[in-house]
């Protein structure tokens, strides 16, 4: 077997609202299943929003799933490639995964081949107890995650 | 016909906002007003939670500056387990505390600089807006780019390594801090692999500097007189003067520099200070009691620290500390687009604060904690990065919170920044045939300096557009733009 890809799961949101932790839980729930199976090749990180030093931190990755909870209408979850956008939002101070990926090849020149993670939540209030239905999405959307990393090993 | 712009929301700053600016037939403008969405609801979600929580629990407030949430509850706690009112933790507990809040001023300043004010200033105000930000910034000027970039994860790994982790983090509690340092993490600070070690980001600091002192020199209109207007001033200083980001006294000066609020001790602050409501807005217009709402509000942030404090206690920000106030002859700045030059020597203070502070053996050894008496009461306040963030509890005997008060940097500055719009709006745009993107652009220029900061930790994916919207003086729809 040749080279391990570099994987980097990345959640964001922030876990005192709700459903909008989901990114985050999903996150720690990798960590524990590369641990237990001791894969050194995966990464994990999370933080609130994604911002311009995720360039760097994606730099040196093959592969980055970045994962966040979703108001969209969609079934449990949803993966996407995410496409390189030099569009900046309506804050900065914050970011898309298509600008951060945007920024890491205007700076570094690396295109890690990035997919963002779309799981469907419902509320968002100062609370952090999540919904019986997000936590079912998330229960789905990691078993789907851990075959999808499976085969980018076995690649 | 009278005509109302609304331009909304304004780009490049946290959270929604909306200015809406009124012109008459002849284009002369009657009224603006920066509308600002204040979410107001935590202070009542936080009562009935156990006072230890809190210092946990504010961070979801905000996503972008949870740590300054995060210290000014701890400090009003320490209040509370009776550790003092900011003097009285352990030399470990104040000095990580002060590394955290570094870190995070550090992050937070560099972030600003580098992704919302230089893309205006390589690029002019009427610079064409498809590349007037970071990844224009990253195609010209790559330099800057990256070291914005690393300036930025720097404070956040300072963050990690102090407060635990990035996402709530749970470094300061009541009375003291719940970690050190280990060696490890100090050495990978101090001499960590280029770029990643304080003295490349005291280097980075100094060139940034350089960059906008350069640009000055050429562009002196529009850094000096762009939203020039009077203001009194209020912020943290420490008790013999010096600039102070974490504790001290509450001072305000006027803008000839003369105090009127003398060095107060901030347990007293709701007697000084009182909070207007106005219909129009949700964002309350914070004054000093003494001077009434008409005279009595003030500027917070960067540039108000700047012209409070007497000095810097660092050797290199204190040199570009005498600069600043010579070239002001001595005196209050009330220049808005003083505000960048005030951040970029915050930087550098930090920088080096945070070099003294890993270098000192205190923050890999000592007591944690300490206590005292209970008290029922409690207010923690502390220079967040865009101003003075004020936290105020009271618990019972239950040791549940029963009371929360907060005032956060943003609605300190509420009447500035509304200043700041109506100054450049009749600037720019009286008795102009239309309104151009270099225009609304000046006006966001102008609200970007303050850096505001609102409730957005819930975060939503997706294109957020630029919507101007223009209304007859029936309030009727006549045009709108999105871009």
């Amino acid at each position: 077997m040749g080279k391990l890809p570099e994987i980097l799961i990345y959640g964001f949101g922030n876990p005192g609202r709700q459903d909008d932790g989901l990114g985050i839980v999903l996150t720690e729930m990798v960590e524990e299943w590369t641990r237990k199976e001791s894969l050194s090749n995966i990464e994990v990180d999370s933080n609130y929003q994604l911002n311009i030093e995720d360039a760097s931190n994606i730099s040196d990755k093959d592969v980055v799933y970045f994962v966040d909870a979703s108001k969209k209408e969609i079934e449990s979850f949803l993966i996407e490639e995410v496409i390189p956008s030099p569009k900046v939002d309506f804050t900065t101070h914050s970011a898309s995964p298509g600008f951060i990926l945007d920024l890491c090849h205007k700076i570094y020149g690396k295109y890690p081949q990035v997919y963002l993670f779309h799981i469907k939540g419902y509320e968002w209030e100062f609370m952090e107890e999540m919904t019986e239905e997000a936590k079912n999405n998330l229960d789905k959307a990691f078993q789907f995650l851990i075959m999808e990393i499976k085969q980018q090993i076995a690649k | 016909m009278g005509q109302k712009i609304t331009i909304e929301p304004v780009t490049r700053v946290e959270g929604h906002g909306k200015v809406t600016i009124h012109i008459d037939n002849e284009g002369k403008i009657l009224q603006t007003r920066l509308h600002i969405v204040e979410f107001r609801g935590f202070e009542r979600f936080i009562q009935g939670r156990p006072y230890w929580e809190a210092p946990v629990l504010v961070q979801r407030l905000c996503g972008i500056c949870p740590v300054s949430h995060h210290l000014a509850a701890a400090k009003a706690m320490d209040v509370i387990v009776g550790a003092g009112t900011g003097e009285g933790l352990t030399p470990t507990g104040e000095k990580m505390r002060r590394l955290m809040h570094y870190g995070q001023m550090f992050q937070s300043h560099s972030l600003h600089f580098f992704h919302l004010a230089s893309p205006d200033l390589l690029f002019g105000v009427n610079g064409d807006p498809a590349i007037r930000n970071v990844i224009g910034v990253a195609l010209e000027h790559q330099d800057l780019a990256v070291q914005g970039v690393m300036m930025r994860k720097f404070g956040q790994e300072i963050i990690r390594a102090t407060a635990g982790k990035k996402i709530h983090g749970t470094g300061a509690i009541p009375g003291g801090i719940n970690k050190s340092l280990t060696q490890e993490e100090v050495d990978s600070f101090l001499k960590g692999d280029d770029p990643l070690n304080i003295d490349k980001m005291i280097s980075w600091s100094k060139d940034a500097l350089k960059f906008f002192k350069d640009y000055h020199k050429t562009h002196k209109s529009i850094i000096d007189e762009f939203a020039e207007f009077p203001s009194n001033h209020l912020s943290l200083v420490r008790k013999d003067g010096a600039l102070d980001l974490y504790h001290g006294v509450l001072r305000a000066v006027d803008p000839e520099g003369k105090i009127i609020l003398h060095d107060i001790d901030y347990q007293d602050y709701n007697k000084y200070i009182e909070e207007e409501v106005r219909t129009w807005s949700y964002m309350k217009f914070p004054y000093l009691k003494e001077f009434g709402k008409d005279n009595g509000w003030y500027t917070v942030g960067p540039l108000a620290r700047m012209n409070t404090a007497e000095f810097i206690d660092t050797p290199l920000a204190q040199k570009e500390f005498e600069k600043f106030k010579a070239y002001n002859n001595g005196k209050p700045s009330n220049k808005s687009m003083h505000m960048h030059w005030a951040r970029l020597i915050e930087i550098l203070h930090s920088a080096e604060k945070m070099k003294e502070l890993l270098s000192d053996p205190d923050i890999q050894n000592g007591e944690l904690t300490t206590k005292g008496t209970k008290k029922p009461e409690g207010v923690g306040l502390i220079e967040a990065p865009r101003g003075t963030l004020f936290h105020h509890y009271k618990v019972n005997n239950n040791d549940q919170i029963e009371m929360a008060n907060l005032i956060v940097s943003t609605t300190n500055n509420n009447q500035p920044m509304n200043n700041a719009v109506n100054q450049v709006a009749t600037n720019v745009m009286t008795s102009q045939p239309e309104i151009t993107e270099g225009m609304m652009n000046a006006v966001e220029v102008a609200i970007r300096a303050y850096d505001p900061c609102l409730s957005c930790a819930t975060h939503a994916l997706g294109q957020m557009p630029l919507e101007i919207t223009l209304y007859n003086s029936d309030d009727k729809i006549i045009d709108q733009k999105i871009k």
